[in-house]
């Protein structure tokens, strides 16, 4: 006769035999036995958010920052909801979270009870998958099906919603046997043709061009090793999505930049005019390709993604392969390398012009910007960040807005899962908990959120969090007044009507962090700049750094509305050849 | 046409759009149906028409048959994302001019009217093998089996006889032949 346990020892139970060490989450009426639960369980240690969409972020922080997945415990009703945003924030950007959520006891479902929500049919199109437990037989299974959902093929998050009554039920417990594929769906389905297929349009290519996305990061540290190694043995151009920065390094230089909306000129140049387009974990995002109709309009493309449903969405290639950026790029150097030298060093003198053009548009510098010695310029903070921060390994988050385009534009990534940013959802607001999480996850690295003053006032209240657990996260606030990317497109398309983006009466931040408990620091020009950095760095606490930047700045290159890659926007600098070149493919 | 001011990009040209039966084999639990609906609502796909029934109950296995159209490339991934979901086992997508594949609906339709318009009524859908299940004085309920579009028309016809009420169910397939759908 085997033991029997309550449904909220069986939760923790699933949770030891998945290896967790943290929980992020908010007590509540619904899940107060699982709670009650935690303190016979030393080896998971709960932390204690402010707001439950903080501890959907922070999970992904700790998630994306860790290669494992984030776990959130939620009351029902407002405890489930609030955690949507964080849910669907995860789902956009492919972030492996568990989402627990209490739920009024099964007799009282659909009686509109206190605090009763629909929780399942609220988060169905925001998760992979979910469960309502009604039974607590099944509980063991689903929450072991939980972990197998979020973390294989392309990971996301799941939510798994019980009943109060479930939680205090009582059944067997089993481990979970070894992993059968859900449903049959499997993930490496390509074939050695289409790798040989690969090889041919690689070796035929005269203006090949890299673009990589999350996938890579998502597909394990070892995939970013075979992307460097890929991409140095066929010596081709590499550009990134904003999610993929840090697979391959940033200061290398066959790394061309970012490409996309505010990505390099050199890299979505190349984009347009390349003749072999090898798409790796990347999905053709609307911010990514522009106009659809003349994107990349002469190459062949080659898409490898482990979601199918990915492939042909939105740009239609020529050759998909279906699987693990890791296994697929693995399975490409072998056969690169069976061929002995003959494509390596054919491809280097084959793509020698191309380079040389690359070059040129490298020579534009489309990141430059007009310094100044009165106000501190957002991009030269960014560099003064970087440069003061390159020496140790730093992990970066962001809020969302022209301070995340600046970070990515001048912050250097090296290595994978440093670079925490909500991309696809553009949640502002992600940044502050995603540097809780990623802080959690590695207790002894620089944690730095480079934010706006506007979106850090969203989840302001985790530095209560930060504070609480000692986690010296440093809040690195690029403070314009406005809501900078807003202000922007307005300025760009709405004839300078700020409406509603100028924020007044905003607090003062160094008041604010001393109120937290932290440590407050302000730098209002560039003089003190670095110095002040310094400080921040060489601080042991929590610190909210109010650098206050040009109110006025725009974030460039950008590609305006509906226009295609080699239509871009440059900054101030370029003005005037800006203005005889506005037709595009002139400016080459 | 979208506001040129628009952050996104503009709608371009798009291909033929066709109808399509996409035949869905499921785990018949709580919630499966909304988690298909959903998808389809949820990426603005279309349904023209839903039939969905359980057909394994040992294996608790449902079958879901959608009418819907798209252009080939929405089409695909109308398929591509059902295959994401847990509950899917398999999916499968039919043309609707695909001869290796029947296609049928079921209507009830109730006329009321004297004898001699009950008579003409049954005469006019005579084709559609009419099945009469239920009978009195001044009304009938027919059942007819048929395609879509033969059903709509019937229904257009027997209006002036006196049709008065119509009951039907979303389209169902089955492949011809001893093959299965694998």
């Amino acid at each position: 006769m085997s033991k029997l346990y309550s449904g909220a020892e069986i939760v923790f139970k699933c949770l030891e035999d998945q290896d967790v060490e943290f929980i992020f989450g908010y007590p509540g009426g619904a899940v107060l036995p699982i709670y009650d639960e935690l303190k016979n369980h030393s080896s998971i240690k709960h932390i204690l958010v402010r707001h439950e969409q903080g501890a959907g972020h922070a999970a992904e922080g700790y998630a994306r920052s860790s290669g494992k997945p984030g776990i959130v415990l939620v009351t029902s009703g407002p405890g489930a909801t609030n955690v949507v945003t964080a849910l669907t924030d995860a789902y956009m950007d492919s972030v492996p979270l568990i989402c627990i959520s209490g739920q009024v006891p099964t007799h009282l479902i659909g009686t509109d009870a206190f605090q009763e929500c629909d929780t399942t049919g609220i988060t169905r199109p925001c998760t992979k998958h979910n469960w309502l437990v009604k039974d607590i037989k099944d509980l063991p299974k689903i929450l072991h099906e939980a972990f197998e959902v979020a973390t294989t093929g392309r990971p996301g998050p799941v939510l798994v919603d019980i009943p109060k009554d479930i939680q205090f039920a009582k059944t067997n417990y089993s481990k979970p046997k070894k992993i059968k594929k859900v449903n049959g769906k499997s993930h490496n389905k390509f074939t050695q043709n289409e790798i040989n297929e690969l090889i041919n349009l690689i070796s035929k290519a005269k203006k090949p061009m890299i673009y990589t996305g999350g996938g890579v990061i998502n597909s394990g540290p070892k995939a970013s090793e075979a992307l460097r190694e890929f991409v140095r043995l066929v010596g081709f151009p590499i550009t990134s999505t904003l999610q993929g920065l840090g697979a391959f390094p940033g200061d290398d230089n066959q790394f061309i930049g970012m490409l996309g909306m505010h990505g390099t000129y050199e890299a979505n140049n190349a984009m347009h005019d390349c003749d072999l387009l090898i798409n790796i974990g990347a999905r053709f995002d609307d911010r990514i390709t522009g106009k659809i109709d003349e994107f990349s309009p002469k190459s062949k493309k080659v898409h490898i993604d482990i979601d199918p449903s990915s492939i042909n969405k939105i740009i239609k290639v020529d050759l998909a392969i279906v699987g693990d950026v890791n296994e697929v790029l693995k399975s490409t150097i072998k056969k690169i390398n069976q061929k002995q030298n003959g494509i390596k060093v054919s491809n280097k003198q084959k793509i020698s012009k191309w380079w040389e053009q690359i070059q040129k548009w490298r020579e534009k510098d489309s990141l430059g910007f007009i310094n100044s010695d009165k106000t501190i310029k957002p991009q030269h903070a960014v560099q003064r960040l970087y440069e003061l921060t390159k020496s140790q390994d730093t992990f970066i988050t962001t809020e969302v807005g022209q301070h995340q385009m600046w970070a990515a534009q001048h912050y250097k990534f090296n290595k994978p899962n440093r670079w925490m940013t909500s991309g696809g959802l553009g949640t502002m607001g992600y940044g502050l908990p995603a540097a809780v999480g990623v802080q959690i996850a590695h207790p002894d690295k620089l944690v730095i959120d480079i934010a706006g003053e506007a979106s850090v006032l969203m989840t302001m209240q985790e530095m209560s969090t930060a504070v609480q657990y000692n986690l010296p996260i440093k809040i690195f606030v690029l403070n314009n007044q406005y809501m900078g990317m807003v202000r922007q497109w307005q300025e760009l398309l709405h004839e300078k009507n700020y409406s509603e983006s100028y924020s007044e009466a905003l607090p003062d931040f160094v008041k604010l962090a001393e109120a937290y408990g932290c440590k407050g620091i302000k730098a209002s020009n560039p003089q003190e700049l670095d110095e002040k950095i310094k400080e921040m760095i060489d601080h042991e606490g929590p610190v909210i750094f109010d650098c206050q930047v040009d109110p006025n700045e725009n974030c460039f290159p950008m590609i305006p509305s509906g226009k295609p890659h080699n239509q871009m926007i440059l900054g101030p600098n370029d003005k005037e050849e800006n203005k005889i070149t506005g037709k595009g493919k002139a400016l080459v | 046409m979208a506001n040129p001011k628009s952050a996104y990009s503009i709608p371009t040209k798009k291909g033929k759009p066709d109808t399509h039966i996409i035949v869905v084999w499921v785990d018949n639990e709580a919630g499966v149906l909304a988690r298909v609906v959903g998808l389809f609502s949820g990426r603005g796909y279309n349904i023209e028409s839903l039939a969905v029934a359980e057909i394994d109950a040992a294996k608790n296995i449902s079958r879901i048959t959608i009418v819907t159209t798209g252009t080939p490339q929405v089409i695909d991934q109308i398929k591509l994302q059902l295959k994401k979901l847990v509950p899917v086992h398999k999916v499968a997508d039919f043309k609707r001019e695909d001869k290796k594949v029947i296609f049928k609906e079921m209507a009830l339709l109730k006329v009321v009217g004297k004898k001699k318009k009950i008579e003409k009524c049954l005469k006019a859908c005579k084709t559609y093998h009419p099945v009469i299940l239920d009978k009195s004085s001044k009304s009938v309920v027919i059942q007819i089996t048929a395609l879509r579009r033969e059903i709509d028309k019937m229904s257009k016809k027997l209006k002036s006889l006196g049709l008065i009420s119509t009951s039907r169910t979303g389209a169902i397939a089955m492949t011809r032949g001893a093959d299965v759908f694998k």
